[in-house]
């Protein structure tokens, strides 16, 4: 299956539940009170959170007017062209230009941070890179088997330390030995945090202080890990975590669900910090690159 | 806190009313507009929303609100009341066995926290001296079986598996291990799913089938967001749930999951997580739940406590001259006492809103109760005019102020400079208040 039938198959579930009544919604031809009324129930309940939808649809509403829109197409036009003024419309890459890239993975707890990290090693791999991974999650237990298991099948390189070892002692000794072996990526795991933990965040930054100082330039990508089925506390997360950290990037996962992971939206529009993979099953190749346009298209289309 | 809090939010949109004379059904939408954006802000389903904002409509039309004097604290106190009622009223204890071992089981999505809250569990049960089997049931996350185990180790409690073989076998095997030990509980740890892949779904149902488990708790993350709703329906379509475990609420989240969930399933919350640690597991206390979705403390029993012991006729008159700035040294007095008479301070900012998610702070930020006593004792040695006009307070009647009340002349200052203060904060206090008024109308949010 090729990444955009998978990903259009994961997005297949969101479409279904809120685009389904999107469609239903877009078939009538009346923009009254009620229609955008039920748009914005349609959004929320795809958790792109009351203030953003408050402010889409404001500005929906505005450009129908001003352009005395009569057509239901057009409005969903303006309506994509409004989302993917937040999410930007072109594909953001991940930066592996240097080498070794070094790539810190972050998140609350229970995310997806190890899971998506084997599936990006085995998709980095695919693309012909030498990969090294660094257990830094030295508190949960056995999270360093669980990505010792995931490098197996990634088939790439791990570093670890003992469980309750310091994560940056584990990351710092990663980033030396990439460097000695000529690694082209280093995929960093770090401990599940809470955002509001301030002991947890410190340690975060000192992390991001570690790498900094082993390689300068490093660390080259900071991925925020976000579960799709989480509310409005994930802007919480981003706000916090991109104070601590500097986020280069989000990583939608759990989308294969029937959650929406409408909050990236707000994310998007309040940090400026873009999606750029989304996970949408089981299997390593279920991370696939995130396509604004492409998510946006399925979230609308009619075929 | 993202948001004001709704307490707050609602004595704002009522104030705009008072001196209207008797509240309208009009005026009961506006503020429940309020408790439906705060509800939506905290995660809460919109089709639960709609319900329950529809219901407590009713209760408000009722009259009480309609008839209060602080219309406001009624709707907050109806909603407070039916938020509680809905999540169960009251603690909710586990089932037991007839005969042991009492078997538990524990289902959710991927990271949700079953393994965590398993141990938790089968750990919350040793210390009331009981004898927890665990059952590591999940055989698809890699290190899954690990986890449990070592989870296992730290606590003391043995750990059931069979490797990676059907579940079902699993525990069929953990149950004949556990009668033949005298293991009086079966904790059981099962593999994430997603609510609709079939396939494990079906899984946990033959799980079921084979055991007939007294307790079958949904793991759901307290940061769940408006897809509670459909994972909590898809869970208990196939099993027979009879309990969640809220995980993850040692966070910043509101936690509207918890109704959603609740709204749905009809099966009550019975444990929270709270943390990373082992013990970090209690009881669920639903009117501690309505509150913080509310996102106002316990500001329920604040008010009660106010109402009680403020008299309202002061109160009111109170408010008057703070409006006109004609708040003296007098009234000051008069306010600190009342404060005193509703409790310890430091109980009383506990139950403050927005200082909700910090109790734990606060209780290594004392306030000193000595100081509420040195102001009595400053005020007390002024004159009757003093009181009435600071400014005539020059150095030498400071000094004697200082003596009589066994003061230092720094401390009437500062009294001074702090009472000054808050004059000036009540002047900008009535100045906003007017631009607000004049600003309103916009943010229109039709969820009725």
């Amino acid at each position: 299956m090729g990444f955009f039938s998978k990903i259009k198959e994961g997005l297949k579930k969101t479409r279904s539940g809120i685009m389904g009544r999107m469609e239903g919604l877009f078939a009538r031809n009346a923009f009254d009170d009620e229609f955008y009324q039920e748009l914005e129930e349609i959004l929320v309940a795809a958790d792109v959170g009351v203030a953003t939808t408050l402010e889409l649809v404001a500005a929906l509403r505005q450009k129908v007017r001003e352009e005395k829109v009569r057509e239901a197409g057009e409005v969903m036009e303006i309506l994509k062209g409004l989302l993917l003024d937040i999410l930007g419309r072109e594909r953001v890459p991940l930066n592996t230009a240097e080498k070794p890239a070094v790539i810190l993975v972050l998140g609350v707890n229970g995310v997806g941070k190890t899971t998506s990290i084997g599936k990006l090693a085995g998709r980095l791999k695919k693309e012909g890179k030498q990969v090294l991974l660094a257990a830094g999650d030295t508190f949960r237990a056995a999270a360093i088997e669980q990505l010792e298991i995931w490098a197996e099948r990634a088939g790439s390189e791990i570093i670890k330390h003992q469980h309750g070892a310091d994560p940056s002692a584990v990351i710092f000794d990663s980033i030396t030995a990439a460097l000695g072996r000529k690694r082209d990526v280093v995929l960093c795991d770090t401990a599940g945090r809470l955002h509001n933990k301030a002991n947890l965040m410190e340690e975060l930054k000192k992390i991001r202080r570690v790498v900094e100082k082993a390689l300068p330039g490093a660390p080259h990508e900071v991925l925020l890990v976000l579960d799709a089925t989480t509310g409005q506390n994930a802007l919480a997360q981003a706000k916090v975590f991109n104070e601590a950290a500097t986020l280069t990037g989000v990583i939608l996962t759990k989308l294969d669900g029937t959650a929406k992971g409408g909050i990236v939206i707000a994310i998007a529009k309040e940090l400026k910090v873009p999606v750029k993979f989304v996970g949408v099953g089981e299997g390593v190749e279920d991370l696939q690159p995130f396509d604004p346009t492409e998510y946006v298209n399925s979230l609308f289309s009619l075929e | 806190m993202l948001f004001e809090s709704l307490s707050t939010k609602l004595q704002n949109t009522l104030k705009r009313l008072q001196g209207k004379g008797k509240l309208t059904e009009k005026d009961i939408d506006a503020a429940l507009r309020e408790v439906r954006l705060a509800l939506l802000e905290a995660d809460v389903n919109y089709k639960v929303v709609k319900d329950f904002v529809a219901g407590v409509k009713e209760l408000c039309l009722g009259g009480a609100v309609l008839e209060s004097l602080t219309p406001g604290q009624q709707v907050i106190k109806i909603v407070n009341n039916e938020l509680t009622r809905l999540m169960g009223g009251t603690v909710a204890k586990l089932n037991h066995a007839p005969n042991p071992p009492t078997i538990i089981m524990m289902v959710g999505l991927q990271g949700s926290g079953k393994t965590t809250s398993a141990a938790k569990l089968a750990n919350l049960l040793k210390k009331k001296q009981n004898t927890p089997l665990l059952v590591a049931a999940d055989i698809y996350r890699p290190a899954a079986i690990k986890q449990l185990q070592i989870l296992g180790e730290q606590l003391g409690i043995p750990v059931f598996q069979l490797g990676q073989q059907d579940p079902v076998q699993t525990v069929k095997g953990a149950l004949e291990h556990a009668i033949k030990y005298r293991h009086d509980y079966l904790v059981i740890d099962t593999a994430g799913r997603l609510h609709i892949d079939q396939a494990l779904m079906d899984e946990l149902a033959r799980i079921e089938k084979a055991l007939n488990p007294q307790e079958i708790l949904l793991v759901v993350d307290a940061m769940t967001g408006q897809d509670a709703v459909n994972v909590a329906q898809s869970f208990r379509d196939k099993l027979g749930l009879s309990g969640v475990v809220l995980t993850k609420l040692d966070g910043d989240t509101r936690g509207g999951a918890a109704l959603s969930v609740r709204a749905v399933t009809g099966s009550p919350v019975k444990f929270v997580g709270l943390g990373e640690k082992t013990d970090a597991f209690e009881p669920f206390y639903p009117e501690r739940m309505a509150s913080r979705i509310l996102g106002m403390g316990d500001v329920l029993t604040l008010i009660e406590k106010a109402q009680s012991t403020f008299d309202e006729k002061k109160a009111r008159e109170m408010e008057k001259k703070l409006r006109s700035q004609q708040f003296t040294l007098d009234d000051f007095l008069d306010q600190l006492q009342q404060l005193k008479k509703m409790g310890p301070i430091n109980q009383l900012l506990e139950m403050m809103p927005g200082m909700g998610g910090m109790g734990k702070k606060l209780k290594g930020m004392s306030v000193d109760e000595k100081e509420f006593v040195k102001v009595e004792a400053i005020i007390n040695s002024m004159t009757k005019k003093e009181r009435q006009l600071p400014s005539i307070l020059n150095s030498s009647r400071r000094r004697r102020i200082a003596l009589g009340s066994g003061t230092k002349v720094q401390d009437v200052n500062n009294l001074l400079k702090q009472f000054e203060m808050m004059q000036k904060m009540m002047k900008q206090f009535g100045k906003a208040e007017k631009v607000k008024v004049k600003g309103k109308g916009k943010g229109r949010f039709p969820f009725s």
